[in-house]
């Protein structure tokens, strides 16, 4: 192997380490717009909340002497309390009461609510989280696939297989496909829509808490604004996917993740310098108009117009 | 089915009209031709595609096959406004009025072609810009007479009673000067009481306005007692169209309304079917009257 | 209808000497000299807040649709601005420093109004959470590429390195033409949404089907709103770059463009006299809680969920301060009138067509502040 391949074959790595951690917070938002129609803006900022919790609890579970990765059940835990308490407090209140730009305000203040609160209590500063897994990487030749995000790519395949299985087989499963088609209709059907759309809260916020130890494990800091592009991106890897759709969320975390490695890595090449890897950031939005303006319901979506 | 005494231009020539939504023909073959004064009655079962022709006819969706003329000139394609600017005008099925605004902002709003200031008018307050908005102030004012809504043109639309609310989104529609006026179900939910108020508001703007109307509407009596044709759409074709005595009379119709099952079948014997439900037969013959 | 006891002419009138006087008050504060430099730079800012939140009031309130990419035009009006004075007066063009403030700050509004027309065509076609996005988007794509602009101070494009502040900027921005243009800004946004224009996009808020079948080309009005709001924060970026003197791409972030979206939102969508209260309110504020400065954005995210909570319309709903009217009810006393204007006031009517005391919103700082006090 050349090193231009075994260059190309890491960046791929990279991008799917990250990708993984995308998907996972993906599949977050996906559910909630689902349900909803809205996008969560805070979803992100779940992510950090776990990030917070993880490196709390994780020295005092270490000197329990249990693995460090306990630390994901005070995480879910905090992840789905503080998901509920936002979907109750904020969100059902405005949804009841305002229109679709109000609850998409709200969730926005809910998002500085969250990060403003950390940075209050925590200082803006990074901190560091300690390590949490030790996986051997797996060497092909020269390359190496860190274990982690081997692991990161197969909880997020085993989680989205679950939750298909969920939303398609169980009761509270067709509760939830039921109120996203409908809300009304489903409140006649005898579904306690409040409480299905609650579910739907904690499942997303338990999902966060998963990728909040999947992204500490890969990237071991944490600070108030970490979710914010996080979940932005994360939010633009749903769209991509197809809004609503859970492989979808799942490819569209995975596609975002590499092409933010990739571009990183040649886009400047490629364009002979005219556009350099700063602007990676950017070339996510990029994709994030081009596929709204192209496609809106992205690469698994249904395409839903207003009926007249 | 035309009457071959009129031969002038007609206002809406339709022909071979139709629309396919992922492989479901929602609206196939249909042909219509509507003069001036004319009051034409468009009717069928529900999902039939009675609104698709609508939305056909007034470019919301764009017709995969066919094609459309309203006083000579091809609308296919066009945008809705332009569509509108043109001359067709609509009532939609769920009342979409402009909630936040007044009675007669409602209608100013439908009157924007008529005004010619620009921007520049508007931020000066030009001569132009006061003549134009008090002129434009007494012709609302003059339309919601018509309608008896003068009295609550300052009232928020969100705020009238549903039955004035439906007259309102008439009034909309005709002050957008059109030829030809759409009215998809103005009559649904409404009392006998307000029914037969629309029956004779719908009179008078045809009268006063020397416009064609095409009804979409399920209230039988109302469609046999006040359309000259009418045409019956079924699983989204024609399958009958003439008069209102010879439609009442029509067994594949009648079929099609109680659901038989070879009802969309175009060659279906007429003489085979058993005697038709008397209460509808009955409310279009009598309407018929 | 009221009877309206000033004549409409003579309401107009009222409102000029309302601006008039307002102006007089903030003369005499800056010549007597009880206004200092600091007190000077918060007008400053209370004055470029109020040509930011009114304009964006006009995308958000009135036509309905939230974009969160407002400080995008706003940054490129800034850059524009300040680089078009940075050559000037590297070329020795325009000596005069206030015809050169107003030229380039107007250069500014007219760069960004165009890229506000190129980026609205496309981004109109979406509505709601899709819409927000998008413009988040682009506005991230903006300050991403002001930031590798090797002319706007960064390192260059080949570097690929973060930028830099653009500096040495002339600061030949003047309070007094500052408050003017202000003025005018209030004014030409309150004419317009009291026009045809204000009417049809407020058809379009309500229902953009029926606005469509009513005949108004939808497509069109909504890129003219999106055009008009980014030309007057391209001017609000023009004046700000010529009054700080240095330039930061992070301006063109989109947690500086939820900052100006929050205002709106307190001050009530629709509401140019909201926008105008609590862009001033919210530029004071922090100023006098400044001990309590790392709180500020958790306070104001606090309060915008109580607000989203119990008045989504906002403080003052869609509700316009009125000078004519005050003094029609100062010096007419008329309990029927005064009945009206109640209901009226409840926010029952949005513009009820009552042309004849429509030129409240040509409110300055000094008399919304007091009256609503």
């Amino acid at each position: 192997m050349t090193d231009q391949i075994i260059m190309f074959i890491s960046q791929l790595f990279s991008g799917l380490k990250i990708g993984s951690v995308y998907a996972l917070v993906a599949l977050g938002y996906t559910m909630v717009y689902g349900i909803i129609r809205l996008i969560n803006f805070a979803h992100g900022d779940f992510i950090m909340v776990g990030a917070y919790v993880l490196m709390l609890t994780i020295p005092a579970i270490v000197a329990a002497g249990l693995p460090a990765w306990v630390a994901i059940v005070p995480a879910v835990l905090v992840c789905v309390a503080v998901g509920i308490i936002v979907e109750k407090a904020a969100y059902k209140p405005v949804r009841e009461k305002g229109n679709s730009m109000t609850a998409l305000i709200t969730a926005i203040a809910m998002s500085l609510l969250l990060e403003n609160g950390a940075q209050a209590i925590f200082g803006a500063d990074f901190q560091t989280v300690p390590t949490i897994f030790h996986l051997p990487s797996i060497a092909f030749g020269k390359l190496k696939l860190p274990g982690d995000t081997l692991l990161t790519i197969v909880l997020g395949l085993i989680i989205m297989i679950g939750l298909q299985l969920f939303v398609k087989f169980t009761k509270q499963g067709k509760a939830m496909r039921a109120v996203s088609e409908d809300k009304e209709a489903a409140v006649l059907m005898g579904i306690n829509v409040n409480s299905t759309i609650a579910l739907t809260f904690a499942i997303g916020s338990g999902l966060a808490a998963v990728a909040s130890l999947m992204y500490c494990a890969a990237y071991p800091q944490v600070s108030p604004m970490m979710g914010a592009m996080l979940g932005l991106k994360a939010f633009v890897a749903a769209v991509l996917g197809g809004i609503g759709s859970i492989p979808g969320a799942m490819i569209g975390g995975i596609a975002i993740g590499l092409v933010e490695s990739l571009t990183k890595a040649y886009i400047g090449t490629i364009t002979g310098g005219v556009i350099t890897s700063a602007f990676s950031d950017a070339i996510v939005f990029a994709i994030l108009i081009v596929v709204l303006l192209v496609k809106p319901s992205g690469i698994m979506g249904k395409n839903e117009g207003e009926k007249v | 089915m035309t009457d071959a005494k009129n031969s002038e231009q007609p206002i809406l020539k339709a022909e071979h009209l139709g629309i396919t939504f992922g492989g479901l023909k929602a609206v196939s073959d249909f042909n219509m031709t509507i003069r001036k004064g004319e009051l034409i009655g468009l009717i069928g079962p529900n999902g039939a595609g009675k609104t698709t022709v609508f939305n056909l006819l007034t470019g919301v969706y764009k017709p995969t096959e066919g094609d459309f003329w309203l006083d000579g000139q091809h609308m296919n394609g066009k945008k809705t406004y332009q569509v509108v600017r043109a001359g067709i005008a609509r009532t939609f099925q769920n009342i979409r009025l402009f909630k936040q605004l007044t009675v007669e902002q409602n209608v100013l709003v439908a009157f924007d072609e008529s005004f010619s200031y620009h921007m520049g008018g508007a931020i000066f307050r030009t001569p132009r810009f006061w003549k134009q908005e008090n002129e434009m102030h007494a012709k609302a004012m003059d339309l919601l007479k018509i309608f008896d809504l003068d009295g609550l043109a300052s009232t928020q639309a969100a705020n009238l009673p549903y039955g004035q609310q439906r007259k309102l989104e008439i009034a909309r529609a005709l002050a957008t000067g059109m030829k030809l006026l759409l009215l998809d179900e103005p009559a649904a939910g409404m009392n006998p009481t307000e029914t037969e108020d629309l029956l004779r508001c719908i009179n008078t703007i045809r009268d006063r306005f020397g416009i064609a109307i095409l009804l979409i509407e399920h209230d039988m009596s109302l469609v046999m007692s006040v359309c000259q044709r009418i045409q019956v759409l079924d699983y989204g074709r024609t399958i009958a169209s003439g008069t209102p005595e010879e439609i009442a009379n029509n067994p594949q119709v009648i079929s099609a309304y109680l659901g038989a099952d070879d009802s969309d079948d175009a060659e279906a014997d007429s003489t085979d079917h058993a005697t038709p439900e008397p209460s509808i037969a009955k409310t279009m013959q009598e309407g018929a009257r | 209808m009221k009877k309206s006891m000033l004549s409409t002419r003579q309401s107009y009138l009222v409102c000029f000497l309302g601006i008039l006087a307002s102006f007089g008050v903030v003369m005499a504060l800056c010549e007597s000299g009880i206004a200092n430099s600091y007190i000077k730079g918060i007008m400053m800012t209370a004055c470029i807040a109020i040509i930011m939140t009114t304009s964006l009031n006009l995308t958000i309130g009135v036509l309905g649709q939230l974009t969160l990419g407002c400080c995008g035009f706003e940054a490129i009006g800034a850059y524009v601005a300040a680089l078009a004075s940075k050559y000037m007066v590297a070329a020795g063009m325009l000596v005069d420093p206030t015809l050169r403030f107003l030229v380039t700050t107007l250069l500014g509004g007219v760069v960004a109004c165009v890229f506000g027309i190129l980026i609205g065509i496309p981004a109109l076609r979406l509505h709601g959470d899709y819409l927000a996005i998008i413009t988040l988007g682009f506005g991230e794509i903006i300050r991403v590429i002001i930031q590798n602009l090797k002319v706007a101070g960064g390192m260059g494009l080949d570097k690929g390195a973060a930028g830099q502040a653009l500096i040495g900027i002339e600061r030949t921005a003047n309070l007094y033409i500052v408050f003017w243009i202000m003025i005018i800004t209030v004014v030409v946004l309150f004419m317009f949404g009291r026009s045809r224009y204000g009417r049809a996009v407020k058809a379009i808020r309500d229902d953009e089907i029926a606005a469509g079948a009513s005949g108004l080309n939808t497509t069109y009005l909504k890129v003219l709103v999106f055009a008009i709001s980014a030309f007057f924060a391209g001017i609000a970026g023009g004046i700000f770059a010529q009054y700080i003197g240095s330039l930061n791409p992070t301006m063109a972030g989109w947690l500086n463009s939820i900052n100006y979206v929050i205002m709106v939102v307190f001050g009530g969508m629709g509401s140019i006299t909201g926008s105008i209260v609590s862009a001033i309110g919210l530029t004071i504020l922090p100023e006098l809680l400044r001990a309590f400065a790392d709180y500020r954005m958790l306070a104001y995210s606090v309060v915008l969920v109580l607000v989203m909570i119990f008045r989504p319309q906002g403080i003052f709903g869609s509700w316009e301060f009125s000078l004519p009217r005050l003094v029609n009810r100062l010096l007419f006393r008329n309990p029927k009138a005064e009945a009206e204007e109640k209901a009226e006031a409840a926010g029952k009517t949005d513009d009820a067509a009552e042309t004849g005391t429509e030129t409240e919103a040509a409110e300055t700082a000094a008399t919304t502040e007091t009256k609503e006090a």
